[in-house]
């Protein structure tokens, strides 16, 4: 208990451990291949990095609906400059400031209009999917091979040593750099402060509009990347990819223990939660259970999450 | 001179003038009382001197120069820090972090912990030299965890991390805190003003005054009404300073006939508090409850009004026996006043109409459906019967001050038509011209309409002013009710604080 509280992670951990192990009992061998692993860890890389921008927001006290519509706007910039001739960094970081340039729009709209950020993204939500169909023209635009792909797709022979694809690591480095970041830095704490009471971090000189200004600028530059390993998964950019993305992205943060209430939450518990989901819809699809039952299960999961984690509070409480 | 001077500050909001030409200074190396009725414009002062609000005139001098904080951050840049009232940390993070908030060492951003630990730990030492407190502070506590006078302490260390803090403001810091607490807070007080700080010290206790202050201003209506020496001046002096008026007409008493008991409570336990609590009230009279900040008081009125699970005992309204719903209470006739008024007992973002006629919708038009009309009617006869100040029923419950919602907040009680009326703190930051007609309407409410009034109360005073018979709540045990006759403040005050 007294670890739980002080690595709020491990819940969500322990969570992905036991679903692992009941599928690997009940679904068996092909399910523990390590190659399954890698590709489960490979399919948790766009809502993982997401994720890392989505838990700074639900720290903030904010939320963030617009994560799926930056993700195909990226898809799209990214495969638009491709096929324009850009070669693949240039494409990369374009669907990035692409990402960031969105984030700092939701930031601004937060901070200058006041308006709540779930109103705000909400509009942003359908604004930025409008113009990632303008651009796209409305259709999927192919672009020529660039090694972005690579970024997520199974390790080609002889690259074993890596043990996991480039975008697994590039999550992994992110999620560390957010989470050092939140405890080793002034910034951090005072995202963690607002969060926790916007106005004590006022009345403590705290710049209140420029931190959230920047959170949100953060989290659309993570889901700018995101759309990118997005991208290296279709090969295509496709404005109407990612639909309810943003739901996902913030159930793995709930799930890591992410309070909307703000102050509350943390990176690796937010990864945990996104390999749980992907746990769950892989070993899922090895059991040959219906997508239908794969989502009643995920959406009990989160409510399940949240409630333990009350009854956790409730507890310590009484004590 | 070394210190602050204030001369002629004045702040309006909108039509509501909350200050309307202050004169005000503190010494460095004294603590000085500011004192004054709520609503008097203490609080409003405070938040100028803090930066948090501009005046609209006036001057101030800090150390002789001229001192016009923009924001927070100015005022505390230039040596002025505040420990408000309302508890100003982050629950979810440790006593150091809330210690430095804002004030974080840093290199290019990345905290120096070192620095830092060593900053919090001079801070927290400075509180509490002699190390020898049974639960000192550790500065990896998260704050959460702390109790209330532990979280005073950790507001105060944050104030004196500032190596420039020359003011601090502290806003009723003994309002939350047990005996204990109070005790360590005032030798904290007491080193702070030997190094040398000025200290404005805002309290309604005077008994706290006299023992921690050397000088005292009163704040009247926005004015001030009078400054001296506390040692040259009687307790009477100072609370005819603040009252402006004497304590009989502050108390109005009609004659009172109790008639049969209307609720009842035997060995009365709530899931904490109360752990007994017996007593019976009668129509026609005012029942006062007494009793410290936390000791039960209004567990038990929200008990008996079924907001909270009562474990054991018995509730007896008329000829309904056992716990009921807040639903269920209504319908027998029992009503209950919040002491949070902002955060329960009101909706302030909704109208006067709307806050009035919540509890009884039916009845304001035909087939079940609610004509605002007659919504807007109903709040009006309140409006004029209770004297609220306001724009008209449709206007915002938050645009009212503290005492015009307080008699939003009862002008529910009465629409509903309620016997029994529970009051938790029913003047709680509410100006003295308030307070009196609301102890003036229940007293007509006891006398005229026969009503059982119980009232929970913070102040002795005020319960032996307005009550008939007062029964005193400690650690969850209520006393026998005993008539304000053999009663007398000092005798509540004792009896609360256990002593007697």
């Amino acid at each position: 208990m007294k670890y739980l509280r002080k690595y709020p992670f491990l819940g969500p951990l322990v969570a992905v451990v036991v679903v692992y192990v009941i599928f690997a009992i009940v679904a068996g061998g092909s399910f523990t291949r390590a190659e399954n692993l890698t590709t489960m860890a490979g399919q948790t890389v766009v809502v993982g990095i997401a994720a890392s921008g989505m838990t700074l927001v639900i720290l903030l006290g904010g939320i963030d609906l617009s994560v799926g519509s930056n993700v195909a706007l990226s898809t799209v910039v990214c495969a638009l400059c491709l096929r324009e001739g850009a070669p693949a960094i240039l494409a990369v970081a374009a669907a990035m400031a692409s990402g960031l340039v969105a984030g700092l729009l939701n930031g601004a709209l937060v901070t200058t209009l006041r308006i709540t950020p779930f109103i705000v993204t909400l509009g942003t939500m359908r604004a930025l999917r409008g113009l990632a169909k303008g651009l796209a023209e409305e259709q999927k635009i192919d672009a020529p091979a660039s090694g972005i792909e690579a970024l997520v797709a199974p390790l080609p022979p002889g690259y074993g040593w890596a043990l996991f694809p480039p975008g697994v690591w590039i999550m992994l480095a992110t999620s560390a750099l957010v989470a050092a970041m939140l405890v080793y830095t002034r910034g951090g704490r005072h995202i963690v402060a607002i969060g926790s009471n916007e106005a004590t971090a006022r009345l403590c000189g705290v710049r209140v509009e420029r931190v959230k200004w920047l959170v949100y600028g953060l989290a659309g530059l993570f889901a700018g990347l995101a759309g990118v390993m997005e991208f290296s998964t279709l090969t295509v950019g496709d404005p109407t990819d990612s639909i309810g993305l943003e739901l996902e992205v913030i159930a793995a943060v709930v799930i890591g223990g992410g309070s909307l209430a703000g102050g509350e939450g943390s990176v690796a518990g937010a990864l945990f939660g996104a390999l749980l989901m992907t746990v769950i819809r892989t070993g899922s699809t090895y059991l040959g259970i219906e997508n239908w039952v794969q989502d009643i299960v995920t959406g009990g999961i989160v409510v399940t999450a949240v409630a333990l984690d009350r009854a956790r509070r409730a507890g310590e409480a009484r004590r | 001179m070394s210190g602050l001077v204030a001369r002629g500050v004045a702040k309006a909001y909108g039509a509501t003038v909350a200050l309307a030409g202050v004169d005000f200074e503190v010494r460095a190396g004294e603590v000085h009382a500011l004192l004054g009725e709520n609503g008097a414009g203490k609080s409003t002062l405070v938040k100028i001197l803090a930066g948090a609000v501009r005046p609209d005139g006036g001057t101030l001098t800090l150390d002789g120069a001229p001192y016009a904080p923009k924001d927070p951050a100015a005022a505390r840049a230039a040596g002025v820090r505040l420990v408000s009232q309302e508890r100003a940390l982050c629950p979810h993070m440790t006593v150091e972090e809330n210690v430095l908030l804002g004030g974080e060492p840093t290199r290019l951003g990345v905290l120096r912990r070192e620095e830092a630990r060593a900053i919090a730990a001079r801070a927290l030492l400075a509180i509490d030299p002699s190390g020898a407190k049974k639960h000192r502070l550790r500065p990896d506590a998260l704050v959460r965890d702390l109790g209330p006078g532990e979280r005073q302490l950790v507001e105060i260390a944050r104030a004196i991390t500032e190596p420039r803090c020359r003011l601090l403001l502290l806003d009723e810091p003994t309002s939350s805190l047990g005996a204990d607490d109070v005790e360590a807070l005032f030798s904290v007080v007491t080193r702070l003003r030997e190094a040398g700080l000025a200290v404005v010290y805002i309290s309604h206790h005077l008994d706290e005054i006299r023992r921690i202050a050397d000088r005292f201003t009163v704040i009247r209506d926005g004015r001030t009404a009078g400054t001296g020496r506390v040692a040259e001046a009687t307790p009477a002096d100072i609370v005819t300073m603040m009252a402006g008026r004497s304590i009989e007409e502050l108390y109005p008493r009609s004659p009172r006939v109790p008639g049969d008991v209307v609720l009842s409570t035997r060995d009365l336990a709530g899931a904490g508090l109360p752990v007994r609590a017996s007593f019976e009230l009668r129509r026609g009279e005012v029942l006062g409850i007494a009793g410290l900040v936390g000791s039960g008081r209004t567990e038990l009125l929200r008990a008996i009004f079924g907001l909270e699970r009562v474990r054991r005992g018995e509730v007896r309204v008329g000829a309904y026996v056992g716990p009921a719903s807040p639903a269920a209470r209504l319908a027998q006739g029992v009503g209950l006043l919040s002491e949070d008024r902002g955060g329960e007992g009101l909706a302030l973002g909704l109208t006067i109409a709307d806050n009035v006629t919540l509890s009884r919708l039916f009845g304001l038009g035909p087939l079940g459906f609610v004509a605002p009309s007659r919504m807007r009617v109903a709040a009006a006869r309140f409006i004029e019967k209770l004297g609220i100040v306001c724009a008209g029923p449709d206007a915002p419950t938050s645009s009212l001050s503290g005492g015009n919602q307080q008699k939003v907040a009862l002008a529910r009680l009465l629409y509903h038509d309620v016997d029994v009326l529970l009051l938790d703190e029913p003047t709680r930051g509410v100006d003295v011209g308030a307070r009196a007609a609301i102890y003036a309407l229940i007293d007509r409410l006891a006398c005229e309409s026969n009503k059982a009034v119980l009232v929970v109360s913070s102040s002795a005073e005020e319960l032996v002013g307005i009550a008939d018979r007062i029964a005193v709540m400690h650690k969850g045990e209520l006393g026998p009710a005993r008539p304000v006759g053999e009663l007398d403040v000092r005798a509540v005050m004792l009896e609360q604080a256990g002593a007697s």
